[in-house]
């Protein structure tokens, strides 16, 4: 994106953790923030347009009505040194979950650039460790949001997943976690470097709140959702898996507008745009 | 004691093999009670096979179902035990090819279903589904809570069973162990009358078993 490269473009020559005296001056950046930040001025209008959005996940189906033409498919399986293998995804979703994701994102930011990038379906085995390679390919892509309606727990990939998030976050890729529906450790919704989404009740996807009590930071609808599913079709589905991609998208839909948000920024719109910060602040 | 008798007596005490199907059953059809719903069933985790084997469920009509072994990661079923997360779906006979592979796991085409993984901290034992909660109301982020509440309370109860079915395998081949596990899973049959005469056999047993002093 081209805010990104702008970014880059300003970016000290190593050793980048030090700011000598004569430096400080040729860091400026722009404060790409107005003084009042609200839902029209972050995403009024916007339709996602540019922006690429992955969804990690069980698959998409290809020409579904309710997800459209998809940008790229991959699968990821574990080739027989164990080293991680992307390839063509053929099969589509083996589940409906990923179509559902997908179906959610196009409904609410029509134009951005879907690509799935599907982690599950090759056996229960080593799921997360595909689901580490999945992510570590995606990040690698430069996906601008990388929808995660699913966690692992497994401490020992957590360790992992946590660098992965940071490498994410700091490139400029949102990453957007479900938070566990039940009382379990699992990874990466918990990581700060993540935007992590629990549901509400009501039944407007463009509604989320603030939650003033981490680490879920946001929550979304995610109770009796109309999703798309497989064979075309469409069910009523309840769970943060689905909560996550209205965020995903409202995502998606700032950065069309404003490209060039970090995640730090981003997550800071969210906050400011979220229903319970913006009431407040009226 | 070493730890090899020690798991002998706890797995001569704790479970049978009817026992553990005794709590799959009892875990099903709590489910369906605090739910009100039409089936409940469970399907557990073979990670050397990497297969689900549906090993429980509510209802007679369905009995026939157990032992039927799925992929570990299609389907509803195996997105919850691949993703360790919770699904809620209603509506479902919308869509005929997700009708017919919900069908194949669960006997009948449900409206509804709610699945849910059995995760013992890292692992995941298995997956939990109920079929069919009435259609009274929407769906709530309390029974999402009560599911997970109930999933994790079950997952509990059959680690511990499985662990002392796991010990029982273990000790199969193992003359010794195995003599110490029957006898701890017979004194715990034992009746109150019954069990004095025992207790009194026992203490003469271990006085002639310990090495004597002086």
């Amino acid at each position: 994106m081209a805010g990104h490269e702008e970014q880059a473009a300003h970016a000290e020559p190593l050793p980048a953790w030090s700011l000598p005296r004569e430096a400080a001056a040729r860091i400026g950046m722009d404060n790409l923030l107005p003084q009042r930040v609200d839902r029209d001025w972050a995403f009024g209008g916007a339709t996602g347009k540019g922006v690429k959005v992955c969804i990690l996940d069980s698959g998409v189906e290809a020409g579904h009505p309710l997800v459209g033409e998809l940008a790229g498919a991959v699968v990821v399986t574990l080739g027989e040194d164990g080293e991680p293998v992307a390839e063509e995804d053929l099969e589509g979703d083996l589940c409906g979950h990923g179509t559902a994701c997908a179906g959610i994102v196009r409904s609410l930011a029509p134009d951005a650039q879907i690509h799935s990038v599907r982690v599950l379906g090759a056996g229960y085995k080593g799921s997360g460790t595909v689901l580490l390679a999945g992510l570590r390919w995606a990040i690698a892509q430069g996906f601008d949001v990388v929808n995660m309606s699913l966690s692992t727990t497994k401490r020992q990939l957590g360790e992992l997943l946590h660098e992965l998030a940071d490498t994410a976050y700091f490139q400029g890729t949102v990453l957007v976690a479900s938070a566990h529906n039940m009382p379990v450790e699992s990874f990466p919704w918990r990581f700060s470097s993540v935007i992590s989404v629990g549901s509400h009740e009501e039944d407007d996807s463009l509604v989320y709140y603030a939650n003033p009590n981490p680490p879920v930071e946001f929550f979304a609808r995610g109770v009796d959702v109309d999703v798309a599913w497989l064979g075309g079709g469409s069910i009523r589905a309840s769970g943060n898996s689905f909560a996550t991609p209205c965020i995903s998208a409202i995502v998606a839909l700032i950065l069309s507008k404003h490209p060039g948000l970090t995640p730090f920024q981003l997550k800071t719109v969210l906050h400011l745009t979220s229903q319970n910060v913006q009431e407040g602040n009226v | 004691m070493s730890d090899r008798l020690h798991a002998a007596v706890a797995a001569g005490v704790i479970a049978s093999e009817e026992e553990f199907n005794r709590l799959l059953r009892s875990i099903v059809e709590v489910a369906r009670a605090i739910f009100g719903a039409q089936a409940s069933s469970i399907f557990l985790l073979d990670e050397a096979a990497d297969e689900l084997v549906f090993a429980a469920v509510a209802g007679e009509e369905e009995q026939f179902l157990v032992g039927r072994r799925i992929p570990s990661s299609t389907g509803v079923a195996g997105w919850v035990a691949s993703s360790r997360t919770p699904l809620v779906l209603e509506d479902v006979q919308a869509d005929p090819r997700f009708a017919r592979d919900v069908a194949e796991n669960t006997g009948y085409v449900p409206k509804g279903m709610m699945a849910v993984p059995l995760l013992d901290e890292e692992r995941v034992l298995g997956v939990l589904q109920v079929l069919d909660r009435p259609q009274r109301s929407r769906f709530s982020l309390q029974e999402m809570e009560l599911l997970g509440l109930f999933a994790t309370q079950a997952a509990v109860a059959l680690s511990l069973l499985e662990t002392a079915r796991s010990a029982r395998a273990a000790l199969a081949g193992d003359e010794e162990a195995s003599l110490v596990a029957r006898l701890a899973g017979a004194l715990e049959r034992l009746d109150e009358g019954d069990r004095a005469a025992a207790d009194g056999l026992l203490r003469s047993l271990t006085g002639l078993l310990e090495p004597r002093r002086g």
